[in-house]
């Protein structure tokens, strides 16, 4: 074969099972422009209104700051937390059969329909030092309602929901049979759940935490009834946001919020990037 | 979140009015709405419907900036009108359209404490003491909370004499406060039902109605040797009666809380009515109170004390920045 390549077939268009490409992604971004762009970028032109050093001035500010170290910190250790606790939940539901398990199943999906301050306010009622709970803790000197604790509370139970849902039907499609062919391959326990079970789950337990941690770091009516709102103490940055627009400053407000979208969107750009990663490593099983 | 109450007739009405006010006058309102109702089918003939809209004071005012389409409002300070004047729906002089600058009504700042008064709370002094939780709302986003701050920063000027100093006793205060609540309900229930903090700072209406929820035998009010005088609002909003043409009905109705039934029911909902005749009646109910006003030259009118205090960067933020 020598001399001149012949000449590349001629593109053909490829058709997919499906028809109607064209029309379904003109209406995709149709519609997430109407929903999620146009609006986001009114959130930055806003922002933009106002000269550069006096965005610096709000975000540098101490109070902001603190506001925001306590949003996205106290939302990471809620999101963590649900890890483990979603990682046990959810084996629980998925491996063992007991009594009332449908109604525990169903039972995880409350935070999902609740009214946030709904929510609020029956933890708040519950931690308070006269509650059910708090009167058990406040002698032993544990102060949630009206903590940073109990933000780390309240986010925990609003971000549940998420790990649970998103990495139960993961677990599910996983076969039996693969641990049992690992255990006749003379694998122990842990090696079996560290080399076959958690690769296959890990990128569904990390998109899980990405999702309870969006949610937490923007939560604002169930937190702010068991927060306290003492500023750079348990102020969440969303209070804050709520704080300038009462001030009649759109502008600030909005320099917050998108400070806010932006570090989450970096945030969960990494966990995606992270959650990639463990996919391609490990490859996706079941 | 602007819940509008139900109307109260379900057939159509010939003339309908928006209340948007704020959050302790939901009771007030019910009972005058339907009082004002009655009269205005009386004289007229003609049914009015009246919706009631309630919320925090400066939500409610940004609802109304926003494009909310309220005949009047009536608010829990002047500021919060002001910024609706200020963006053309209201005349710049509304304050003056009224007697008593448009307030029909007047409220103070008192102390709400346990029953027997444990910590002996007697003024705002004791607020300072080391052991003494205080319970107030955040002034950032309660008005409330505004005239409660407002209120401690006159004793301490009165007391101690320079603002370096009233700054320094204000400070001292809110480094008391456990739990500063969004609004000033939030903080009635902070301290009623969560059992949080020795000393409830509320508007004295509130204060009467949470021992009337709750019973004589859970707390006691304590009246401070010097408060502030509380002057919520009201005025017609220019700008939508003009063009639904209510005006001479909305203005009728605003005029009706100076009447003596108007005056009467501000008083049972535990209002200080403006009337010295009803006052009077009423006197028993009401202690005495040595009060400031707004217009002060302590504060020298809303629009400098919020400037003053509780802009971004003012006396407030100051306080908690270190």
């Amino acid at each position: 074969m020598a001399g001149a390549a012949p000449p590349p077939p001629a593109p053909r268009r490829r058709h997919g099972v499906i028809p109607g490409f064209g029309l379904t992604l003109g209406l995709t971004l149709l519609w997430l422009s109407l929903v999620v762009l146009i609006p986001l970028t009114a959130l930055f032109l806003k922002t933009a209104e106002l000269p550069p050093e006096r965005i610096v001035a709000i975000l540098t500010a101490p109070r902001t700051l603190n506001a925001l170290k306590i949003s996205f910190g106290l939302s990471l250790a809620a999101a963590a937390f649900n890890l483990v606790a979603g990682a046990v939940i959810v084996w629980a539901l998925v491996r063992y059969e007991f009594p009332g398990r449908r109604v525990l199943d169903a039972l995880i999906d409350i935070p999902f329909a609740l009214p946030t301050a709904v929510a609020g306010i029956a933890l708040t009622t519950l931690y308070a030092e006269n509650g059910w709970i708090g009167s058990f803790l406040a002698p032993l000197g544990i102060k949630v309602a009206f903590t940073p604790l109990g933000i780390w509370v309240a986010l925990v139970f609003i971000g549940l929901p998420f790990v649970v849902r998103t990495v139960q039907p993961v677990l599910e499609d996983l076969d039996h049979e693969l641990e049992e062919a690992a255990a006749t391959l003379g694998a122990g326990r842990l090696t079996t759940i560290r080399r076959v079970v958690l690769p296959a789950v890990l990128p569904a337990f990390l998109t899980g935490f990405a999702l309870a941690f969006a949610r937490a770091v923007g939560e604002y009516g169930s937190v702010i009834f068991i927060a306290g709102n003492l500023p750079n103490v348990s102020e969440i940055a969303p209070l804050l946001i709520v704080i300038r627009l009462e001030e009649f400053r759109y502008a600030d407000a909005t320099t917050i919020a998108a400070t806010m979208l932006v570090a989450a969107f970096i945030l969960l750009f990494v966990i995606n990037g992270l959650q990639r990663w463990s996919e391609s490593r490990t490859g996706r099983l079941g | 979140m602007a819940p509008v109450a139900a109307p109260l007739a379900a057939r159509a009405a010939d003339v309908s009015l928006l209340n948007v006010s704020y959050d302790p006058t939901r009771e007030l309102y019910q009972q005058f709405n339907k009082a004002f109702a009655a009269q205005y089918k009386a004289e007229t003939g003609k049914t009015l419907e009246i919706k009631a809209s309630h919320g925090g004071s400066g939500k409610q005012a940004r609802s109304v900036i926003d494009g909310l389409q309220a005949d009047v409002v009536t608010l829990a300070l002047a500021y919060d009108i002001d910024a609706i004047a200020d963006r053309g729906f209201i005349a710049r002089d509304w304050q003056k359209r009224l007697p008593d600058n448009s307030s029909p009504y007047t409220s103070t700042i008192v102390f709400l404490v346990r029953k027997g008064n444990p910590k002996g709370i007697k003024d705002w002094d004791d607020l300072l003491k080391a052991d003494v939780k205080v319970v107030t709302p955040n002034p950032k986003t309660s008005g409330g909370a505004r005239w409660n701050y407002l209120a401690a920063w006159a004793y301490a000027l009165k007391t101690y004499g320079s603002e370096a100093q009233a700054k320094d006793f204000v400070a001292k205060l809110y480094k008391n406060v456990p739990v500063l609540d969004t609004g000033a309900r939030g903080s009635t229930v902070t301290f009623t039902e969560r059992g949080v903090g020795d000393v409830l700072l509320a508007w004295e209406n509130e204060a009467f109605l949470s021992k009337k929820e709750f019973g004589d035998d859970k707390f006691d009010i304590v009246v401070p040797s010097l408060s502030i005088l509380a002057e919520p609002p009201v005025t017609v909003v220019d700008k939508v009666v003009d063009k639904k043409g209510t005006r001479a009905v909305a203005e009728a109705y605003l005029d009706y809380l100076y009447s003596k039934e108007g005056q009467k029911l501000a008083a049972e909902n535990f209002y200080r009515p403006r009337d010295p005749e009803i006052a009077k009646q009423y006197e028993k109910v009401f202690p005495k109170v040595n009060l400031v006003t707004i217009d002060d030259p302590t504060f020298g009118g809303w629009r400098k004390a919020q400037k003053t205090h509780f802009e971004d960067g003012g006396v407030f933020d100051q306080i908690y920045s270190n």
